[in-house]
C-alpha cells in the first residue's frame, strides 16, 4: 500500500525535481560565480550598490505599502463574508474571483488605459467638470495595481480562517459578558491568524517580486528590484548579477516566512 | 495488474514524446526573428505560396533582449534583422555566417549602393548584411499642444513640458539624446562625458511621462503625451493618423541607423534563410513591406515602384542626409562599454 502511494507521488516529484529544484540550483551556481566560472560574492553583495539599494527599499516600502491596504480592506470583507449565510456569502466570492478568470496581464493593462492623462477616469472626470486623475506613471499607480491584483488572495485565506471559528465560542465570550470590541481583539483575530498570515504572504512576496505592474503603470519610471533582475537578464544578458540579485530577494522572502512563522508560533 | 497499468502509462508517455520530436523534425522551415511589426503579414504567406518553405515567426522589442537569447543559442533561428552596432557586436561574437551573394541576387542588384556604403561601418566589407530598413531618430511632437517648434534636442529639458514628454526605454537611444544635446559622440566611452549624459537624464526624469518603446506611437496618435522621441519609420505612420503631429531631426543631430538581415552561424536552414532575405529583397515586395510597416526602404526597385510623388519625395521618409550635421550611426562599445552604459543606464532608472 505504501510503496503504491509513492508512485503516485511520481509525477509530482519528477515535476518539482526538473521545474522547481534544478532551476535553483542554477541560480545559486549562476549567482555565485562571476563570468569565468569562478567563486564570488559579488554579484551578491552587488545589492549595495545604490541603484539596486534604491530599487530593493522601493519595492519593500511598495509592497508593504499594498500588503497593509489588502488587508484592511479584505478583513472588513471577509468578516460580513463569515457571517454571511453559505449561499450568498459564495456568490459574493463568485463576484470577487470573476475577474481572476481574466488574464493578468490584460487586468493591468486595462488599469493603464483607465488611468492615462486621455483615459476613461479623465475622460469621465472632465466631463463632470472634476480635475483630472494623475497617478498613471507614479508610484501611487503601482500600489493601486498591486491592492487591485492581489486582493482576492488576502481575502480567501482570511474567509477561509475566520469562517472556521466555531460560532459557540463567539456566543460563549459574549456570555462571559465580552463586548464586541473584546471579542473582535480576544477571540476573532487571534483565531484568524493562521488567515492572516498567509494572507500576507500571498500578498507580499508577488508585490514584492513584480515588475509587470511596475513596466506596465509606472511607465519603467519607477523602477523596483523585479525590474532591475528582468532587465539583467533580458537586456544586459549578465546571468550571473540577476541570479544574485534574485538570491538576495529569496532571501528577504524566507526572512518574511520565519518572521510570520514565529509570529504564529507566539499566537498559538 | 498495477504495475502493468504502470509501464502502459510509462510507455504511452514515451511514444508520444518521440511522437513530438519527429513532429518538429519538419525541415522545410525558416526562422525568422524581427522587430516587432516590422514586415507586412502578407509577404510573409507570400513566400510561403511561391517557395513551399513554411515561416516560423518570431519577435523582438530591443537589440538588447534579441542578443541574450541568440547568444545563449536557447532558441534556434535562422535569418535575424539587428541594427548596425549589434551586428557588428554579433559578427565580433561569431555568431553570423558570411553571405554567398550568389544565391540571394536581388540584394546587390536592388540595395543601393549608398546603403551598402553606409553598412561597411559596421559591417567592413559587406560579408554578413543585407539592409532592410534605415532612418533616422527624431522628435515628433504635436503642434497643438506646444508653444513653439520643436527643432533641439535641449527642447525635451524644458520644464514647461513637464509630464508631456515620451523618452524611449532603451539604453542607447536614451543616452543618445543627452550626448548629442552636450555636442559629444553618441559612440563616447568618455567617464567624463557619461556621467554628464547621466546626470543630465536624471535632471529630465521628473519631466518625463514614461519610458516607452513601441508605445510612444500609440501615445502621441492619442494625444496622450506632447512630445515623444521616435523612430523616423513610426513617424510616417502616426502622421497618417493623426495630422497634429511633426517629426524634426533635431539640430544637435542625430543617429542614422540601419536595420539588416543576417543569417546565424549555426543557423538549422542557411538555403531557405537565404531564399527568405532574397525575397525580401524584391522590388515589389520591399515595397508592399514599406506601405505597411512605414520605415524608409534601401531598396531602389522599390522606391521606383512607389506612385505617391508625395511619399516619394517625403523628407520623413527620405531625407537628404547631407543637409544635417552631426549625423551618427552607433557602433558597438565592446562588452566593457556596454556594461558602463548598462551600469549609468541603471542609475538613471532607479534614480
Amino acid at each position: 500500500m505504501k510503496s503504491e502511494k509513492k508512485i503516485l507521488a511520481a509525477p509530482y516529484a519528477v515535476w518539482a525535481a526538473i521545474f522547481i529544484i534544478v532551476p535553483l540550483c542554477m541560480i545559486l551556481y549562476y549567482g555565485l560565480t562571476d563570468k569565468n566560472g569562478v567563486f564570488t560574492l559579488e554579484n551578491i553583495l552587488a545589492i549595495a550598490a545604490p541603484g539596486h539599494a534604491r530599487a530593493l527599499r522601493r519595492s519593500i516600502m511598495l509592497s508593504l505599502i499594498s500588503t497593509i491596504i489588502c488587508f484592511l480592506l479584505a478583513y472588513p470583507l471577509a468578516m460580513i463574508l463569515s457571517e454571511k449565510k453559505k449561499n450568498n456569502s459564495s456568490f459574493i466570492i463568485l463576484i470577487f474571483i470573476l475577474p481572476m478568470w481574466m488574464n493578468f496581464l490584460l487586468r493591468t493593462l486595462a488599469w493603464q488605459t483607465l488611468l492615462e492623462k486621455t483615459g476613461v477616469i479623465n475622460s469621465v472626470l472632465a466631463f463632470l467638470g472634476l480635475p483630472a486623475l494623475r497617478i498613471i506613471n507614479t508610484s501611487h499607480a503601482i500600489v493601486l495595481g498591486m491592492v487591485y491584483n492581489f486582493l482576492p488572495f488576502m481575502v480567501l485565506p482570511l474567509y477561509n480562517a475566520l469562517s472556521k471559528i466555531d460560532e459557540n465560542v463567539i456566543h460563549a465570550a459574549k456570555d462571559l459578558g465580552a463586548n464586541s470590541i473584546q471579542t473582535f481583539f480576544r477571540i476573532i483575530l487571534p483565531l484568524s491568524v493562521p488567515g492572516i498570515i498567509s494572507g500576507i504572504t500571498m500578498v507580499f512576496v508577488p508585490a514584492l517580486t513584480t515588475f509587470v505592474i511596475s513596466t506596465l503603470l509606472g511607465g519603467s519610471k519607477v523602477l523596483l528590484i523585479g525590474n532591475v533582475i528582468e532587465q539583467e537578464f533580458t537586456q544586459a544578458s549578465n546571468w550571473h548579477l540577476g541570479s544574485g540579485l534574485s538570491i538576495v530577494l529569496m532571501i528577504f522572502i524566507l526572512i518574511n516566512m520565519v518572521v510570520t512563522a514565529l509570529f504564529e508560533k507566539e499566537e498559538s | 495488474m498495477k504495475k502493468l497499468c504502470f509501464y502502459i502509462i510509462i510507455s504511452v508517455v514515451i511514444v508520444f514524446m518521440a511522437g513530438c520530436g519527429t513532429e518538429s523534425d519538419d525541415d522545410n522551415i525558416v526562422i525568422v526573428y524581427n522587430w516587432g511589426e516590422y514586415i507586412d503579414p502578407d509577404m510573409l504567406e507570400l513566400f510561403e505560396e511561391e517557395t513551399g518553405i513554411r515561416v516560423v515567426y518570431d519577435e523582438f522589442e530591443t537589440n538588447e533582449t534579441m542578443f541574450p537569447k541568440v547568444d545563449v543559442g536557447a532558441a534556434e533561428y535562422d535569418v535575424i534583422c539587428p541594427s548596425d552596432y549589434m551586428i557588428s557586436k554579433m559578427i565580433q561574437n561569431d555568431l553570423l555566417m558570411e553571405l554567398d551573394f550568389d544565391h540571394i541576387p536581388n540584394a546587390k542588384q536592388n540595395i543601393g549602393a549608398q546603403y551598402w556604403q553606409q553598412s561597411e561601418g559596421f559591417d567592413p566589407g559587406n560579408r554578413y548584411s543585407v539592409p532592410y530598413c534605415w532612418g533616422t531618430v527624431g522628435i515628433l511632437y504635436n503642434k497643438t499642444m506646444v508653444d513653439e517648434p520643436i527643432t533641439r534636442w535641449a527642447q525635451l529639458w524644458d520644464e514647461k513640458y513637464k509630464d508631456e514628454i515620451l523618452m524611449q526605454d532603451s539604453v542607447r537611444d536614451a543616452f543618445m539624446v543627452a550626448e548629442k544635446m552636450y555636442g559629444y559622440s553618441m559612440n563616447t566611452l568618455n567617464e567624463q562625458e557619461l556621467l554628464t549624459a547621466r546626470d543630465a537624464l536624471i535632471g529630465q526624469k521628473p519631466l518625463v511621462q514614461a519610458y516607452v518603446i513601441d508605445q510612444v506611437r500609440d501615445k502621441m496618435i492619442g494625444n496622450e503625451a506632447a512630445i515623444g522621441v521616435i523612430y523616423s519609420g513610426e513617424a510616417i505612420y502616426t502622421k497618417y493618423e493623426n495630422n497634429d503631429l511633426e517629426y524634426v531631426i533635431p539640430e544637435e543631430g542625430t543617429n542614422v541607423w540601419i536595420d539588416s538581415w543576417v543569417i546565424l552561424k549555426d543557423a538549422p536552414h542557411k538555403e531557405n534563410a537565404e531564399k527568405f532575405i532574397d525575397f525580401m529583397c524584391r522590388g515589389d515586395v520591399a515595397l508592399k513591406n514599406f506601405e505597411y510597416i512605414t520605415y524608409s526602404t534601401p531598396n531602389e526597385a522599390a522606391k521606383a515602384l512607389i506612385e505617391d510623388e508625395e511619399v516619394k519625395n517625403s523628407p520623413i521618409a527620405f531625407p537628404d542626409l547631407s543637409q544635417y550635421d552631426n549625423l551618427e550611426t552607433y557602433t558597438y562599445l565592446g562588452e566593457e562599454g556596454d556594461t558602463l552604459y548598462n551600469e549609468l543606464w541603471k542609475e538613471v532608472k532607479s534614480y
